[in-house]
């Protein structure tokens, strides 16, 4: 086990680099530059602002210099917010980002396999059709639409929730948002869910344990939720990073103070500093969320284990 | 008494194509230790017939008829009655070792359950038995491989394990539903011997089901034979062998390939049979 988990996180190594580099290079080839702006700025001082940021090096040399830097934890400065650098921003937005991130999450896996597994143990009857039909409506309906929907009906019509903002961590702000991010991630997660316990609940080894006289529920505890889980589990990493991407637009929708505010307009903005930052940064969770799920497969899967 | 009735068994199946026969009008019967072969080839509806009489057909299927076990009428029980017949008095072998066993748990915890389940044992004691139980169906170094994965097994060994994983609450009746069809050949033989074995020691009835004759010759005092859901003969099995009187059983001994005559072509079974069927 152990054996497996060192080489799971030394893997990660070089796809990190490969991500970063890639990353790099790609902002570059996007035209236009962090010091463009309606009214040119005198040769001169663009001159000396480039130099300053060292965007007069070949680019090379400047990939060079930012991974050497990014080894020695530093993100650089940011070139728009001319008084912060890349970590402090990110510093201001992380801890408010990954704790609607992982709300959604959380609340999201879990209401999706519950809603999933309901509805594969009682398929084709009633509660399989009305999930397997909200479920559709969670998957379908884009997250900047379904918080406009969300803000109008409960937020202006109905008063229940405020519509935007965010008063220093009031329960009653974050409502509307996690709904939002959870709904398609749970979506997804049911469908997942749904699909695979259906393909155990056929399987040989189930129509075992019904014929050693095993009630249902012990079948299902104990031979069919496990194996069920696993095409699910292999989904959820993928499944973060859908989320947080989309928890960048609904922090912009819901005027959230976390990274995603940053992030887009960084992207507009063409601050390569903090676009690299955010971007690195989303990876590292991502991949780390990823090992955590490989981790997650080989507890749940035996066979994984040994190879 | 007899331990098994079964008496105009029909098992039909709802389909997107209309209903399938899958069996008509299934009867039988079974002493207690006795045995009897179902034979037949794919589609005969033996698997499904013996499927029914524990409640395990999928769900577009419904069986009707009827089906005593010890004096009771066991067809279509609800399942929390049907599970107290499950594995503590009728045991199943199924076709395929591979797929059969519960690849995400550990051989112990798959048979400690049935244990557990119906004896009310603690853990400890129920995994001494498993232990016992495997030793039985000669598995070397029961008591380590217990705690294995099934895919440490090899299939062989796999069907032993589901042997004795049937065995575990000495079922009255066993039903193997062709044990041996997904195994070589020489372990094919391994598995009968020990099923005889067993049944021996245990005094368990079996139902054995395969389109195997050879095993059944050696193996079984009834045979019946069964075509597209029907029974054709059902007979002693050493009568059925000397003298087979239906067409279709004819037709099978032919179809068995013997050392003993030199032939240019294998025989085939011809279905000529039905074509009377059908206009009587």
């Amino acid at each position: 086990m152990f054996g497996y988990v060192s080489r799971r996180v030394l893997s990660a190594i070089p796809i990190a680099l490969i991500a970063v580099t890639a990353c790099f290079f790609i902002l570059r080839l996007a035209p236009g530059g962090p010091f463009d702006g309606e009214r040119a700025l005198p040769p001169a001082t663009l001159a000396n602002l480039r130099a300053h940021y060292n965007l007069d090096l070949p680019l090379i040399q400047q990939y060079l210099l930012y991974v050497w830097r990014l080894l020695h934890g530093d993100f650089g400065p940011s070139m728009v917010y001319n008084d912060f650098t890349v970590a402090q921003m990110l510093w201001i937005g992380l801890p408010f980002t990954l704790m609607l991130g992982f709300t959604a999450f959380v609340i999201g896996t879990i209401v999706g396999l519950v809603a999933g597994a309901l509805s594969a143990v009682n398929q084709n009857k009633w509660p399989d059709y009305v999930l397997v039909m909200l479920v559709m409506v969670g998957l379908v309906v884009p997250n900047f639409l379904m918080a406009a929907i969300l803000q109008l009906v409960f937020g202006v019509y109905l008063n229940w929730f405020p519509a935007g903002g965010w008063q220093n961590g009031s329960l009653a702000h974050l409502v509307l948002p996690v709904t939002v991010l959870v709904l398609p991630h749970a979506g997804r997660t049911a469908r997942l869910m749904r699909g695979s316990m259906i393909e155990v609940l056929g399987t040989n080894y189930i129509r075992t344990a019904k014929a050693k006289g095993l009630g249902q529920r012990l079948i299902l505890a104990r031979h069919a939720i496990k194996p069920a889980l696993l095409p699910v589990v292999s989904y959820l990493g993928p499944g973060l990073s859908y989320l947080l991407t989309g928890s960048l637009i609904v922090e912009q929708v819901f005027a959230l103070p976390g990274i995603g505010k940053y992030f887009i307009s960084a992207a507009l903005n063409r601050d390569y500093g903090l676009v690299l930052g955010t971007t690195i940064l989303y990876m590292v969770i991502i991949l780390a969320v990823n090992l955590l799920v490989d981790i997650l497969y080989a507890w749940l899967d035996p066979k994984v284990r040994y190879h | 008494m007899a331990l098994l009735e079964v008496k105009n068994l029909k098992v039909d199946f709802e389909t997107t194509d209309g209903v399938v026969h899958a069996v008509r009008d299934l009867s039988y019967s079974l002493e207690k230790g006795g045995t009897i072969a179902i034979v037949g080839e794919s589609g005969s509806g033996k698997t499904q017939g013996a499927f029914a009489l524990l409640g395990l057909l999928p769900r577009n299927g419904k069986a009707s008829g009827s089906v005593i076990f010890d004096g009771h009428e066991i067809l279509n029980l609800p399942t929390r009655q049907m599970n107290r017949y499950r594995a503590e008095r009728i045991g199943i072998i199924f076709q395929d070792p591979m797929t059969s066993l519960n690849p995400y748990l550990r051989i112990s915890r798959q048979m400690t359950e049935v244990l557990e389940h119906h004896r009310g044992m603690s853990h400890s004691a129920a995994l001494a038995e498993s232990v016992r139980f495997l030793d039985a169906v000669r598995i070397p170094d029961a008591a380590n491989r217990v705690r294995m994965y099934p895919h440490e097994f090899s299939g062989g060994m796999r069907q032993r394990v589901m042997i004795a994983m049937a065995l575990l609450c000495q079922p009255e009746l066993l039903i193997a539903d062709e044990p041996t069809t997904a195994l070589d050949v020489t372990v094919q033989a391994e598995i009968i011997d020990l099923l005889v074995d067993l049944q021996e020691d245990f005094g368990t009835a079996i139902i054995l089901i395969t389109h195997d004759l050879g095993i059944v010759a050696g193996t079984c005092e009834d045979t019946l034979v069964m075509f597209g859901g029907q029974v054709m003969e059902h007979r002693k099995t050493l009568d059925l062998f000397a003298n087979p009187q239906h067409p279709y059983t004819q037709g099978l001994m032919a179809a068995i390939p013997r050392l003993d005559k030199k032939v240019d072509r294998l025989s085939t079974v011809s279905y000529e049979f039905m074509v009377g069927e059908r206009q009587a």
